[in-house]
């Protein structure tokens, strides 16, 4: 089921830019169309680009935030995907703080 | 013909006609019973069209997307006899499965169970907080009934009700609210310090108004500790029920609330997402649901100044009462919400 929402109204994850999106909702309590414009201002992409997987790989790569291929190249992932996001959305995301926190000797 | 489904799931065949008057029955069901504004004409004609596509599976116009959260996510695939970690659940919902977020869940989903286990809990938090992306959330339900007895330390109000003892039943429902407070505060302020982005308290109010001032008053806790802290409040059904009948949260007396005025005590608390219900009528038609589902849901969505996702799982905005929800009324549904009722996210 979880499937069929997606194919039918989801953005896509880090497929794309669902998750930045999302993360603009959870934390900030932007509305859907906030959080695009928001994301998208951001990302220096249109709206609909957002969830275009073609340019959205693209500027995950370039922006070197995480794609779904985390196993290839030299691609951030998890959390170090997280530490560049925290940054372009000017965004403190908790697992962020909580590993900045512990690395201070 | 158009062929669609009754609420149960079972297949039906209807005419347009009988699709538009069953579409227009379920908006005034809405309208009369939560006394919100109908859908336009042009929005039930546009519902009806999302109907009798022939398409098995549709879906909403680019442009249209919406955030998807889940509901006890990782159990879903643990339901299904998979036996991996939550840290591998996780990741395949990121990299497989496309969400938007993610949710770790405990087999025994409620706070109560979950208290004693927080350790392990914070680990598999922590653990799976390093090696993902997208937001975490950690879901568990409020489930008041845990903390009656035999198996909590209350009376039990299921039981004091039929013998009358309405002012006992009362107080042992505000008792069992305090022990729920407590373990919704102590459990979510655990996963929120292990490093999730914040708490899902899924299945609100099942116990009734009761369990909605318990959740409501753990989320004004929670935000005063933690001002960052994401809280997506669900709800159980469409309507608060009155089990104790009086209690208050903010001076709103809580029985009897629909999703249009659940939602502003949700954010009166300090929720940052808003999970709207509707119940499936399984006895009515698919048609006659979804009208009636959307037309809560853009009621709420208009009435609310922080993110709705409504909840269409089985049983729920009008997907089949089934445990293999059809994909035909999963992705109508999901297209209507995103269209006409103008969710933020599902």
């Amino acid at each position: 089921m979880a499937l069929a929402h997606m194919h039918a109204s989801g953005m896509g994850g880090i497929r794309t830019a669902g998750d930045l999106v999302a993360r603009m909702q959870l934390s900030r309590k932007m509305r859907l169309n906030d959080a695009k414009e928001y994301v998208a201002g951001k990302l220096k992409v249109s709206v609909a680009d957002l969830v275009d997987e073609v340019v959205m790989n693209e500027v995950r790569q370039d922006l070197d935030i995480g794609t779904v291929y985390a196993g290839m190249g030299e691609q951030s992932r998890g959390i170090e995907a997280k530490f560049r996001i925290a940054k372009l959305l000017d965004l403190e995301i908790n697992s962020v703080e909580r590993f900045l926190r512990k690395i201070k000797w | 013909m158009i062929v669609t489904r009754m609420g149960d799931g079972s297949f039906v065949t209807m005419s347009r006609d009988e699709v538009i008057r069953d579409v227009e029955e379920g908006v005034a069901d809405a309208v009369k019973r939560g006394k919100v504004d109908p859908l336009s004409a042009d929005e039930i004609e546009y519902i009806v069209d999302i109907i009798c596509r022939p398409q098995k599976f549709v879906s909403v116009e680019k442009g249209n997307e919406l955030i998807l959260t889940y509901d006890s996510g990782t159990l879903k695939v643990t339901r299904l006899g998979i036996p991996i970690g939550m840290p591998q659940i996780l990741q395949l919902y990121e990299r497989v499965f496309a969400a938007d977020s993610l949710e770790l869940a405990y087999v025994h989903y409620s706070f109560k169970t979950i208290k004693s286990i927080v350790p392990e809990e914070q680990y598999a938090v922590a653990e799976s907080s390093l090696v993902t992306t997208a937001p975490l959330l950690y879901g568990a339900m409020p489930n008041l009934p845990l903390y009656t007895q035999p198996d909590g330390p209350c009376p039990n109000a299921a039981e004091l009700l039929p013998m009358g003892k309405i002012a006992e039943a009362k107080q042992a429902q505000e008792e069992a609210a305090e022990y729920a407070i407590k373990d919704m505060v102590f459990v979510s302020s655990g996963v929120y310090e292990a490093g999730a982005d914040g708490i899902d308290f899924d299945t609100t109010a099942a116990a009734g108004d009761a369990e909605f001032y318990a959740t409501l008053t753990a989320t004004e806790k929670l935000r005063e500790k933690y001002p960052d802290m994401a809280i997506e409040i669900g709800m159980a059904g469409e309507f608060v029920l009155g089990f104790h009948g009086e209690i208050e949260y903010d001076g709103v007396r809580l029985a009897g609330l629909y999703p249009h005025k659940q939602v502003a005590l949700a954010e009166k608390a300090g929720a940052t997402t808003f999970g709207a219900v509707v119940n499936t009528n399984s006895s009515r038609t698919f048609p006659w649901n979804l009208g009636r589902a959307v037309t809560f849901c853009k009621a709420c969505v208009e009435a609310s100044n922080i993110p709705v996702h409504a909840n269409v799982g089985m049983g729920v905005g009008a997907v089949p009462l089934v445990m293999t929800p059809p994909i035909d009324c999963v992705s109508r549904t999901s297209t209507a919400m995103a269209e006409v009722g103008k969710l933020d996210g599902l």
